[in-house]
């Protein structure tokens, strides 16, 4: 009996085509149409083809925020990772204290951004903050609104702090998955506990670990609120990101056209670098199948 | 729509990504998409290629802007051989 084709079900997911067009394909158009034009206001463009693009290739303003961006992503990830796939594999596998540690992993996921942002600001302060007082307190300089490098440790810890839970539960969610006649297989080999995590539970996470590594990436890579809230950019202009550079920019200078054009670059390296770590990701997954 | 400020090149520029993504669905309907392994050595499809040429492309045309004096049409050019490497080779 031949089957039959029936494609009627595409219908289905109009409602999240239309949906996705007004809150993101409509809105990128538009500033692809702001990134050629100039604007004073009143809805009133002028024509001023690549100009922008120029503008903001030329800028050093850009290039640093674009490597202070990558480098902070790097770090996060270099730190979330490794500690997430730590934790995940030290949580208790089942009972009442892997309940227990899931619940209080999944608390730090729901505080507001801008609610981290204040616990931070206000725990590394010197005069009332715990963290601030206590590293003053034992000698140890440290002002995250002077120091470049205190600064810059804040926003690291406040987000490993953040975030690490998110890759923690992933991993843990991977780990959970594996049968145990996968262990037992290691044991009856006498592999040992190293050999166990190389072959049998890193292969196992991998798919959630590619979720927690494209999604740290990405939201790394837009972070706006927390920094903003906790330095404000500073000191200096040390912690400022690319979307903080970008609001600057945009709504602070009111300069649409280049905040287009760089919203623009911003977004295809984005695009490219997810695209890279997903294909990548993919293969390995394929090859280690077949 | 004065809104969203439209230019005629910008509509150009929509219409012929628009026109792609449209000739791809009906080729993947027509004649349905085979993977195969490139110079890349990772398994693309003909939707993947266009991907790939799409994003390549705007890469280039940045790369032109802020290295090269001449015309932006040279880089223009430069995609489309690109675009012919890609589907050709990836």
């Amino acid at each position: 009996m031949e089957k039959t084709v029936n494609q009627k079900a595409w219908f289905l997911v109009l409602p999240v085509l239309v949906l996705v067009a007004f809150s993101a394909v409509i809105p990128l158009m538009t500033v692809v149409n702001y990134s050629v034009q100039d604007t004073f206001g009143n809805n009133e463009f002028y024509w001023a083809g690549l100009e922008w693009f120029s503008e903001m290739l030329d800028s050093e303003r850009m290039w640093n925020a674009l490597s202070r961006q990558l480098v902070f992503s790097a770090i996060i990830l270099a730190i979330e990772v490794p500690l997430g796939i730590f934790v995940a594999l030290n949580m208790p596998k089942k009972g009442f204290w892997a309940s227990l540690c899931l619940v209080l992993m999944a608390l730090p996921l729901l505080v507001p951004w801008n609610v981290v942002g204040t616990i931070w600001q206000i725990f590394g302060r010197v005069d009332i903050g715990l963290l601030g007082y206590t590293l003053d307190k034992i000698g140890i300089p440290y002002n995250y609104t002077q120091d470049f490098f205190a600064a810059w440790a804040t926003v690291i810890i406040m987000d490993v702090w953040h975030w690490t839970s998110l890759v923690a539960l992933l991993a843990y969610a991977g780990l959970q998955s594996i049968p145990d006649a996968y262990y037992q297989a290691a044991k009856i080999d006498q592999a040992s506990r190293l050999a166990v995590f190389r072959f049998i539970e890193l292969p196992k996470m991998q798919g959630v670990l590619m979720i927690a590594i494209l999604l740290r990436f990405m939201d790394s890579f837009m972070i706006y609120t927390e920094p903003f809230v906790v330095t404000g950019g500073g000191p200096g202009n040390s912690t400022t990101f690319l979307s903080i550079d970008l609001v600057k920019m945009a709504l602070g200078q009111f300069d649409l056209g280049p905040a287009a054009a760089f919203s623009i670059m911003y977004f295809l390296v984005i695009l490219l670098i997810s695209w890279v770590f997903y294909t990548v990701m993919t293969n390995l997954e394929k090859r280690e199948g077949a | 729509m004065a809104w969203m400020a439209w230019t005629v090149p910008t509509a150009i520029f929509f219409c012929v990504i628009a026109l792609a993504l449209l000739t791809f669905t009906v080729l993947a309907i027509r004649y349905p998409e085979t993977p195969r392994l490139g110079v890349l050595r990772i398994e693309t499809t003909r939707g993947d290629r266009l991907f790939i040429t799409l994003l390549g492309s705007a890469f280039i045309n940045l790369a032109w802007l802020g290295t090269m004096s001449d015309p932006q049409w040279w880089a223009l050019i430069l995609c489309l051989v690109y675009a012919t490497a890609v589907f050709r080779w990836v």
